[in-house]
Formats: C-alpha cells, sequence, structure tokens
C-alpha cells in the first residue's frame, strides 16, 4: 500500500514537472507581465489523510476557482517540518505567488518561509502558525469575541432566557478559554440576559475523571442548574457522558466547544441541543481569499488593513504577539442535522 | 516483619494486634473527621447519589490500588500502568469500532489479556534479566504510552463508534448499583483471600520482608515477581477497558500520570515502599480518602487556585497522622520486646 502510494506521488510529481516545463515560458513572461496567466495558489497542510486538513483544503481550492487562480495542494506524508520544507523548496522552483501553510513547528519552516520571500512569493499562515518572520500574515480560525457571546446567545435561548448556568472549563490557566469566559461574562451584561445567573466557573483540567467529578458536583450545589457551557472537547463530552447517565436530557442543557466526533452521541439523543467549532471549509476558504488578497497586492498584512473573505465579512488585521492576524467570524454550528456528515470528519 | 505477620494471624487477639489495626483506625478516623468537615460545607454531600457517584469514581483506583499494594510488598514498583491502561483501552475501542456487535464481557477478557502481557514483559525483564523495577517499567511506561499513539495514529475512537453494550459496562447497574462498584468489590474479596489465605500470597509477603530468607526457604523468588506483575498488568489492562467504557471515548494520553495517584494510595494506606508490609484494609482506605478529595473538593465551592493546595495538605496531614501513629506503635514493640 505504501509502495502504491509512492508511485502514485511520483506520478504525480512527474505529471506536475511536465506541467512545470510545459508552463514555463508562460510564468517567466508572467514575471515581466503579471497580468498574464492564472496565479498559482499552494496550500501546505500538515500531513495527508487528516479529514480535517481534507476539509480545510476542500475549502481553499473551491474558493481559489472561484476568483480563477491555480490551486496547488501539497502535504507531507508524516506532519513532520521536514516533509513541509521540502514541499516549499519544490513551490518556490515552481514559481507559485502565494504559499499557505498549517506550520507542523512554527520555527523551523522560517529558512524556508524566508528563502520564499526573498523570491517575492507571499507566505500566509493558517490554523497553526508560523513565526512572525516567515509570513506576511496569519489567518485564525476562530475570533475569541464572538465564540464568548455565541455560547451566551445559545445558551439563553436553550433555557428561554431564564435560570441558573454553569461554565466548565479546561484548566484555569488555559489562555484560550479564559479569554472566551471574558467575553461570556461581558455578553451576560447584556439587558436581555438580567435572569441568567452564571453560578460557578468550574474547572476539569480537560482531564476525562475530573471533568466528570467537577460536572457532578455542579449538578448538586445547583440543583435548579439549567445550562452547563464546557469550552473543551474533553470537558464537554464529559459533561454530556454524566448528564446521559443521569438521564438529564432536557433538563440540563448542554452547549460549548467540541469535536463533532466526541459529541455525536450526544448530539444525536438531545443531551447537548447543539455546539459549535470552527469550520474547517470555512477556515481554508478564508486562507483562500487572504491569499488572493495577498497576491493582488491588495493588502501586504499591515496592523489595520481590510481584508475582503466575501460571504465571510470583512475582517481587520490585528496584531498577534509580533506578527498580524486575521479572524474569522462566528463559530460554526453542529446540530442534529448536522452532525453525522461531521462526525467522521473530526 | 514477619513476626509482626505471625502476631496478625494468631487468632488470640493480643494487644498488640490491637495496636496494629490501630493505625488503620487512625486513617479511618481522619477520613471521617473530613467527611464530617465537607458535609458541613455542603450538605449533599452525604447523600444516596453522591455517595454512589464517589464510589463509582473511586472504583477503578481501588482495583488498581490492590495491583500496586503486592507490588510494592515485593519490593517493586509499577510507572507503567497509565500507559497500559490507555494501551489496552485504546485496543479494545478500536476492537469495539470494528465489531459493535462484539460481546462486551469479550472485550473485558481481550483488554485483561493485553495487560496481562505488558505485566508480563515488565516481570520477565526484573525477574529474569535483573533489571531494577523502577528503571524497567519507566521504559516500558514509555514504550507503551508511544505504542497506544502508534496504533491509533493519534486519532481518538469517541463514543459514537462504540456500541451501548460496550459502554454499559461500567455505565450499567445490577441492584442500582453500578457495575464498577461490584468489580471492585470483588477484586477486594479475592485480594483478601489470596493474600492472607493462600501460599502463594504469603511468599509474596516473605519476599518483599527478606528476600534472602525467602530464598533460603525454598520460595521462587522469580516466579513470585513475575506473577506480581502479571496481575498488575492484568488488573490495569482491565481498569482500561472499564475506563474507555465509563468515559466513552479513548485517547492517546488516557490516564496518563495516574500511576503516581494509585502509588499515593496505597502509601496513604499504610503501604511500605520498602516492601514487606501492606494491608487490604489500609490500602481501601487510601484509595477512599483520595477518591473523597476527588470528590469533595469540587463541592467546597473553593478557588481552583486552592485546590490543588488543599488536596497536598490533606494528604500531607493523613501521612503525618500516619507516621505519628506507627512510631508510637513500633514505641510499643520495643517496649514489649524488652519487657
Amino acid at each position: 500500500m505504501k509502495k502504491f502510494a509512492k508511485w502514485v506521488g511520483m506520478f504525480v510529481l512527474v505529471c506536475m514537472l511536465a506541467a512545470c516545463s510545459q508552463g514555463a515560458p508562460e510564468s517567466n513572461g508572467a514575471s515581466s507581465n503579471t497580468d498574464d496567466g492564472p496565479k498559482k495558489y499552494a496550500f501546505v497542510f500538515k500531513n495527508t489523510g487528516n479529514p480535517y486538513g481534507e476539509k480545510m483544503q476542500e475549502g481553499f481550492e473551491s474558493a481559489v476557482k472561484e476568483l480563477g487562480g491555480e490551486v496547488i495542494l501539497r502535504s507531507p506524508d508524516q506532519p513532520t517540518a521536514e516533509g513541509q520544507i521540502q514541499i516549499i523548496e519544490q513551490l518556490i522552483t515552481q514559481k507559485v505567488d502565494v504559499i499557505a501553510v498549517a506550520g507542523n513547528d512554527p520555527d523551523a519552516l522560517e529558512p524556508a518561509l524566508k528563502k520564499a520571500r526573498n523570491q517575492g512569493i507571499k507566505v500566509l499562515s493558517v490554523d497553526s502558525a508560523v513565526n512572525a518572520a516567515s509570513r506576511n500574515i496569519h489567518v485564525n480560525q476562530a475570533n475569541p469575541e464572538r465564540i464568548g457571546r455565541v455560547q451566551i446567545e445559545a445558551v439563553s435561548e436553550m433555557i428561554g432566557g431564564e435560570g441558573q448556568i454553569a461554565v466548565l472549563s479546561a484548566t484555569s490557566q488555559a489562555t484560550n478559554q479564559n479569554e472566551w469566559i471574558e467575553w461570556m461574562k461581558k455578553e451576560l451584561e447584556k439587558e436581555e440576559y438580567k435572569n441568567i445567573e452564571l453560578v460557578k466557573v468550574a474547572y476539569g483540567d480537560d482531564l476525562r475523571d475530573k471533568s466528570v467529578s467537577e460536572t457532578e458536583a455542579l449538578l448538586k450545589s445547583y440543583p435548579d442548574l439549567k445550562a452547563i457551557i464546557a469550552p473543551t472537547t474533553v470537558g464537554i463530552a464529559a459533561a454530556g457522558k454524566v448528564l446521559t447517565d443521569k438521564g438529564l436530557e432536557g433538563e440540563v442543557a448542554l452547549t460549548g466547544l467540541g469535536l463533532p466526533s466526541e459529541m455525536a452521541t450526544y448530539i444525536e439523543s438531545g443531551v447537548s441541543p447543539w455546539m459549535y467549532l470552527w469550520n474547517p471549509i470555512d477556515v481554508g476558504k478564508a486562507a483562500a481569499y487572504t491569499a488572493y488578497e495577498l497576491g493582488e497586492d491588495n493588502i501586504s498584512g499591515e496592523l489595520g488593513e481590510k481584508v475582503d473573505l466575501r460571504d465571510l465579512g470583512e475582517v481587520e488585521v490585528v496584531e498577534d504577539g509580533e506578527g498580524t492576524q486575521i479572524m474569522l467570524g462566528d463559530p460554526f454550528k453542529f446540530d442534529k442535522e448536522n452532525i453525522n456528515e461531521w462526525k467522521d470528519v473530526y | 516483619m514477619e513476626t509482626k505477620e505471625a502476631h496478625a494471624e494468631n487468632p488470640k487477639k493480643n494487644m498488640l494486634t490491637l495496636f496494629y489495626q490501630f493505625r488503620e483506625l487512625g486513617l479511618l478516623f481522619f477520613i471521617i473527621l473530613l467527611c464530617i468537615g465537607v458535609q458541613i460545607r455542603n450538605p449533599s454531600f452525604l447523600t444516596g447519589e453522591n455517595i454512589l457517584d464517589l464510589a463509582t469514581n473511586t472504583s477503578i483506583l481501588v482495583i488498581l490500588s490492590l495491583g500496586m499494594m503486592i507490588v510494592l510488598i515485593t519490593r517493586g514498583i509499577d510507572l507503567s500502568i497509565g500507559a497500559v491502561i490507555a494501551l489496552s483501552g485504546m485496543l479494545t475501542a478500536q476492537l469495539v469500532a470494528a465489531n459493535p456487535s462484539i460481546n462486551p464481557l469479550l472485550c473485558l477478557l481481550f483488554g485483561t489479556v493485553i495487560g496481562a502481557v505488558c505485566g508480563m514483559v515488565i516481570g520477565l525483564l526484573i525477574a529474569r534479566v535483573g533489571l531494577l523495577p523502577i528503571i524497567a517499567t519507566l521504559a516500558l511506561m514509555n514504550i507503551f504510552r508511544g505504542l497506544t499513539f502508534l496504533v491509533s495514529d493519534g486519532e481518538w475512537v469517541s463514543s459514537y463508534q462504540m456500541s451501548d453494550g460496550f459502554v454499559a459496562l461500567a455505565g450499567g447497574s445490577f441492584l442500582g448499583i453500578n457495575h464498577l462498584i461490584w468489580i471492585a468489590v470483588f477484586f477486594c474479596l479475592v485480594f483478601f483471600y489470596f493474600l492472607n489465605y493462600t501460599r502463594t500470597g504469603r511468599q509474596i509477603y516473605a519476599v518483599g520482608s527478606n528476600p534472602q530468607s525467602a530464598a533460603v526457604s525454598g520460595i521462587k523468588q522469580g516466579r513470585v515477581l513475575l506473577l506480581v506483575y502479571t496481575i498488575m498488568g492484568g488488573l490495569s489492562g482491565l481498569c482500561g477497558v472499564l475506563w474507555v467504557s465509563k468515559f466513552a471515548s479513548a485517547q492517546g494520553d488516557t490516564a496518563s500520570g495516574y500511576e503516581l495517584t494509585v502509588i499515593a494510595a496505597c502509601i496513604l494506606g499504610g503501604v511500605s515502599i520498602a516492601g514487606g508490609s501492606g494491608k487490604l484494609a489500609g490500602v481501601l482506605l487510601g484509595a477512599i480518602l483520595l477518591g473523597i478529595l476527588n470528590n469533595a473538593l469540587p463541592l467546597l465551592n473553593v478557588s481552583p487556585f486552592w485546590q490543588n493546595g488543599i488536596q497536598g495538605f490533606i494528604i500531607l496531614l493523613a501521612v503525618i497522622v500516619n507516621a505519628i501513629v506507627k512510631r508510637r506503635v513500633d514505641r510499643t514493640h520495643l517496649l514489649r520486646r524488652a519487657g
């Protein structure tokens, strides 16, 4: 099977080389006259055979085609930085215009990506960032503010805008979760949520056994609890299991952020009416639109620039450590309707 | 040490045996005090539902502590059990995902056999090759953990891939009491009989308390060690299946670091890390104390920053109480000898 894959890989490579040599005069022309021929947009994911990555590539491909660009999708067999470096070197030789990469290592790709940038190739990272020196911009799959606010909107709808709710988080130090919880609290200050009371933020430390104990304790300490928000996969799945075991579906609602595969059982049974996570297709599309804007020199990745993500809305370039990033809007909703098609994906 | 065991078996209850039992009474006393304290702060602690939840959540710890107790008694230690739990849990979960109609009891057997094989490898390295238990099990901990990631390819097995029958292994109940509790009670009874009334059980103590005289008296040490680690592995494998069934999810880092909790339960229960001594009742109390802490701390509504500190403080307090009682027992022992 592996041998077969290797042969296929070699065949693809030969085809690409052939395509390259044919396209060579064209791209030479393109360097002098930029309006000639479609631009080449490459997407390098972490590894092949990753359903999450495949969905992201699907989104990238469809968006680039819609914009009339040429798509190159490449990923190493194993999720290693070495494999990605090889691919990036090949892409430089192929003279692509933009490289989007989901980095297997934030720093190891720097030499290869810097080389690409020195040759005028635009670089953006998606999903997992590479360091600021290696990229023009990073596309972050989530906007912390929207994640926090959307959870409260969902919970309010589930419990009819009234009652006690609790949050089951990861560790008390988890940066992401803490930021989301802060936004949840800000959203709760609105007048429309005045009858909703956040009674406790519990921490399950992303451990199954501790998350179970914390959920059980929430149910006992607050017998009138109406809903639990768990913005972490292990937490939401553990809470789903406890609510299922105790037969509390319909009495205590559950929502939050979780992997569809982990949550499929509990969404189908109604324990969690719906929950959220980012949609890899949208992440791929956003990467494609950003790549296009970079390739057309409409943006350069500077702070304060606006990026037009078409149907995903317009976003502003913001700070991310030493570099810059854009953040996608609302997280994607998983419910009974769509969970079946997603549970095998990731 | 051997005289102690001889006394403990003596049906005539003399002063000394009373004192030895006192040591477990000390821990029991501490647990009762703790329960009263928690109950005052949160009245839902001593309710039927919470006690059942507590017992269910502590069962796996109890089963593993029994195995760890006999390992510690032979002057050994097993750091690999968390990894064995993950490996057996992952393989069993994959088996269930591939054959949803498989009999759940067969899954239990499958996991136990995987664990026993892992344990046997460790036993052979220690008994035949002569490696130090801490080194052998540390190495195999990493190997088993690595194997788990290898066979799973980093993917999780989620609840929708598991059959209802398999999830009911640890989720279902018999006579209103969760299966896990029944399984833990069963193993406690088996171990009580095994350690106190079988020749092999007594040999385990002999090997741990004085290896030289055990060898002189014709006990095959290698065989005892192999058996002890195989039992520990088998129990870990079984618990791996129960763990995955209980949480309806198998991931590569399942039970990571859990070996330390199990060892802590044994030490709290008075098992000596130097080997030779340890009683089932003590280990049971040690595991229950940890179970109570895990259950009660979330109920106390203290800041998460305090939780770890409070847990450590209570464990420290329990150990100090134990040490004071033990010192008093030893002094009485010496006085009796002098008299």
